[in-house]
């Protein structure tokens, strides 16, 4: 250790393949987590090589650098405050023009830019020639040839990297973008005053300032203020002063006229590098689009890879599932016979291992799901579902990515809250994490079956339909309630890359899977633990009470009575006693209330907390739970309300804190969580009350 | 004549662009630029959005977002 570090920063269009390379250069070391304050993916690896520690950052994906979406003003600020050493532009070479545009823009903000030409040989087949080398000496910029899933050019790329760190701190002034002379003017004008008065404290280029500022850049115009206070305000004024000239002059707003340049600069190099012979090319893509979004069986097809996906993820992920409950069956049992009886053992068994186990039951359907949907995004696969979909869900005010998401809290709503964050707009992302809980998850399922099944036999299907039914039609409101008042404003514009497919890497989608699923762990697993001991002790404790029978003489059959009075009595019944009056007007006895409010931690307990308490005798299984509850005066229409009541009330722990870190604000889950209660509250009123004066029981 | 009058398997040339600040500088960032020529690959199943091709991307566009950008040329 004590090497020399570097910190490389790898930025480039989506789709360029930019994934792909810093899968190859950081192999297995890498590191996934979040950008401060923020819920866009940062991934950094760590890797030694040529006597450097090097430290790699993938930078969100971004077409430009313009302060729009969240992922611009990341790799914008990042490569403005944490100054990398080097900034590799992946630039897809299919696509020349446009990803010279964020590389004009790189060049701007004077950093080390170095140009990997990625794809070329895909780009060959279409007939396109790109002089490299004109390109590099055009914008004075180093080029090296990549081809990301061959694996071809990486260690020539770390190598032109550090080199181009080695060489010195001088960064070519020349070969970036002449704007025509009325904005030149402009930005001379602006580029005195800023070095006159705020220029010993400005951190970043001038011109770059400059520019950015005749541009109405908001961002850069807050961080001005904040570090010249006063003396910024003269550059300010004179910035508006030259943009209005701007404006008057051309009738068109500065930034719009600044891209045109940039696009015109662009065009110039584009003439000089760039033939392409017209050699009539079979674009695989476009075929195969012929068939996925065709009018007629686009639909269909999709349905049909959803369906598959649905499939996989909950029938295949029911062996794992059941290998690991035996597990858990096993670890418990055998710490049974092994540990002395006490409260530690029994906070072990009934609180730790019974809550988290709850939880890891799920990692396989979590790995399966998110394996699906790596496919779905590596393909290319995933913008094409958007677009299918994008005409339903603007109807809701969403777009057409919120649809992935709201279909995997039919899985599980955490990841689908994490899902969410392939949307670009804060208000998409928002209105999409609220409106997910509607989405009945799995793990409310086993509460319906026993529910359904219990009181409605053969009608238990039709009727589990029609409650997932209710929810989605229970989000289009909320959707179209909150887009109309809460999120008020249009939907962030469709404009939205439909990338060539490609075949997907099984390296790429391991890693992708395994990342996310890793995050499920271990941010589900920590709360998911404390919640459980919580419940647990709220449960079990307090534990000297008077029993109205002296259990502990009398035989095994009465200890689930025992049981069932033990958390009558605890602090668990207590809170169900005390919310009954909320409870009764829709049909919930306070066993209910009990279970719902345990449910609180994960669905399905509320499945077992009602086992304890309707006191299910140790025959076997369901079968007790079914006819427990029938003799406790549970009717069909209490056990509809309460149907959805779970359908609609409060997300659980795990949720409910996904929403938290997603949002980045208390305010937002709070409101969930009180918005999708009082919902439930009101549609199980109106089921159980509906129901009584219609005359069901 | 606008982007969104267009038809299936149509091409044209760009002439202008309307819309506000965000929405037009998103349109340039994707590389669709006066002049450019545009070619409508397909409307979407339910006739919204539409896929264009411009210089070899496929990108797609809401009915609403195509009606701020006029086309001449077109054939």
């Amino acid at each position: 250790m004590g090497q020399k570090r570097l910190k490389i920063a790898l930025a480039g269009n989506p789709n360029s393949g930019k994934t792909t390379i810093f899968n190859n250069i950081t192999g297995t070391r890498q590191k996934v987590g979040n950008w401060p304050g923020v819920t866009v993916e940062k991934k950094e690896g760590t890797i030694n090589k040529y006597g450097y520690d090097l430290t790699i950052i993938d930078l969100p994906g971004t077409y430009s650098l313009t302060p729009f979406s969240i992922e611009e003003i990341i790799a914008r600020n990042f490569v403005l405050d944490e100054c990398p050493d080097v900034v590799i532009d992946i630039i897809d070479a299919s696509n020349l023009e446009r990803s010279l545009y964020l590389a004009t823009q790189l060049r701007e903000i004077d950093c080390k830019v170095l140009f990997a030409l990625n794809m070329a040989d895909l780009a060959k087949t279409r007939g396109i020639k790109i002089n490299a080398e004109k390109l590099s000496e055009l914008l004075n910029v180093p080029v090296v040839f990549t081809v990301g899933n061959k694996n071809e050019g990486t260690d020539e790329l770390l190598k032109a990297a550090v080199k181009l760190a080695e060489s010195g701190s001088e960064i070519p002034q020349e070969r970036k973008v002449r704007y025509n002379k009325d904005v030149e003017n402009s930005i001379s004008k602006l580029q005195s005053i800023i070095k006159k008065r705020i220029g010993k404290k400005l951190p970043y280029n001038i011109r770059w300032t400059a520019i950015k500022l005749i541009e109405d850049d908001k961002i850069l115009k807050k961080s001005i203020l904040k570090k010249a206070g006063d003396d910024a305000q003269d550059v300010l004024q004179e910035a508006l002063l030259q943009r209005s000239y701007i404006k008057d002059r051309f009738d068109e707003e500065p930034e719009i006229i600044t891209t045109d340049e940039r696009y015109g600069f662009i065009a110039g190099i584009i003439k000089e590098v760039y033939s392409t012979s017209s050699k009539h090319r079979i674009d695989i893509s476009r075929n195969i689009d012929l068939v996925l979004t065709n009018r007629f069986i686009g639909f269909p097809i999709f349905f049909l890879f959803i369906w598959a996906m649905f499939q996989l993820t909950f029938s295949l992920g029911a062996y794992p599932m059941e290998w690991i409950d035996m597990a858990i069956g096993l670890l418990s049992s055998g710490l049974d016979g092994f540990l002395p009886d006490s409260i530690f053992k029994d906070l072990l068994l009934n609180g730790i291992i019974a809550g988290v186990g709850s939880v890891i039951i799920f990692l396989p359907n979590i790995m399966i799901l998110f394996f699906c949907i790596a496919i779905f995004e590596d393909t290319g696969y995933m913008s094409r579902a958007a677009f299918l979909m994008d005409k339903i869900m603007h109807l809701i005010g969403l777009h057409g990515k919120s649809f992935i998401p709201m279909l995997m809290g039919f899985g599980c709503n955490v990841p689908a809250i994490m899902a969410a964050r392939t949307l670009e707009s804060e208000k998409d992302r928002i209105l999409t994490i609220l409106i997910t809980p509607f989405m009945s998850c799995s793990a409310k399922l086993p509460v319906y079956i026993v529910l359904a099944g219990t009181f409605f036999g053969v009608r238990a299907g039709s009727v589990i339909f029609s409650i997932y039914l209710v929810g989605i039609v229970l989000s289009i409101i909320t959707g179209r309630l909150f887009r109309s008042t809460l999120l008020k404003g249009a939907d962030a514009p469709f404009v939205m890359e439909l990338p060539p497919y490609r075949a997907p890497m099984i390296k790429s989608l391991l890693i992708h899977m395994w990342d996310r699923s890793k995050m499920f762990l271990k941010k589900m697993g920590g709360i998911i633990l404390i919640g459980s001991i919580v419940v647990w002790a709220l449960s079990a404790f307090p534990r000297n009470v008077q029993y109205s029978s002296d259990y502990s003489t009398e035989t095994n059959k009465v200890t689930v009575f025992h049981e069932a009075e033990k958390i009558e009595r605890s602090f668990m019944g207590s809170i169900g006693k005390t919310l009954e009056p909320l409870f009764s007007p829709i049909g919930i006895d306070w066993r209910g209330g009990v279970a719902l409010v345990t449910g609180f931690v994960a669905k399905e307990i509320v499945v077992s907390t009602m086992g304890v308490l309707y006191a299910a005798e140790d025959e076997k299984g369901s079968e007790a739970l079914k006819n427990a509850l029938l003799s406790s005066g549970m009717t069909p229409l209490s056990a509809l309300s309460m149907m959805v009541f779970v359908l609609l009330y409060l997300p659980c722990l795990a949720t409910v804190a996904a929403i938290k870190r997603e949002t980045g604000s208390f305010k937002w889950m709070f409101f969930s969580i009180a918005y999708n209660t009082s919902i439930a509250w009101f549609a199980a009123f109106c089921v159980y009350q509906g129901g009584k004066i219609l005359g069901f029981s | 004549m606008l982007l969104s009058e267009m038809k299936e398997g149509q091409t044209g040339n760009i002439k202008s662009i309307a819309g506000n600040g965000a929405l037009h500088r998103r349109i340039l960032e994707m590389g669709i630029l006066k002049g450019s020529e545009v070619h409508i690959e397909k409307y979407a199943p339910l006739k919204d959005p539409l896929e264009l091709i411009v210089k070899g991307c496929h990108i797609s566009l809401r009915v609403e977002e195509a009606s701020l950008i006029t086309v001449d040329n077109v054939k």
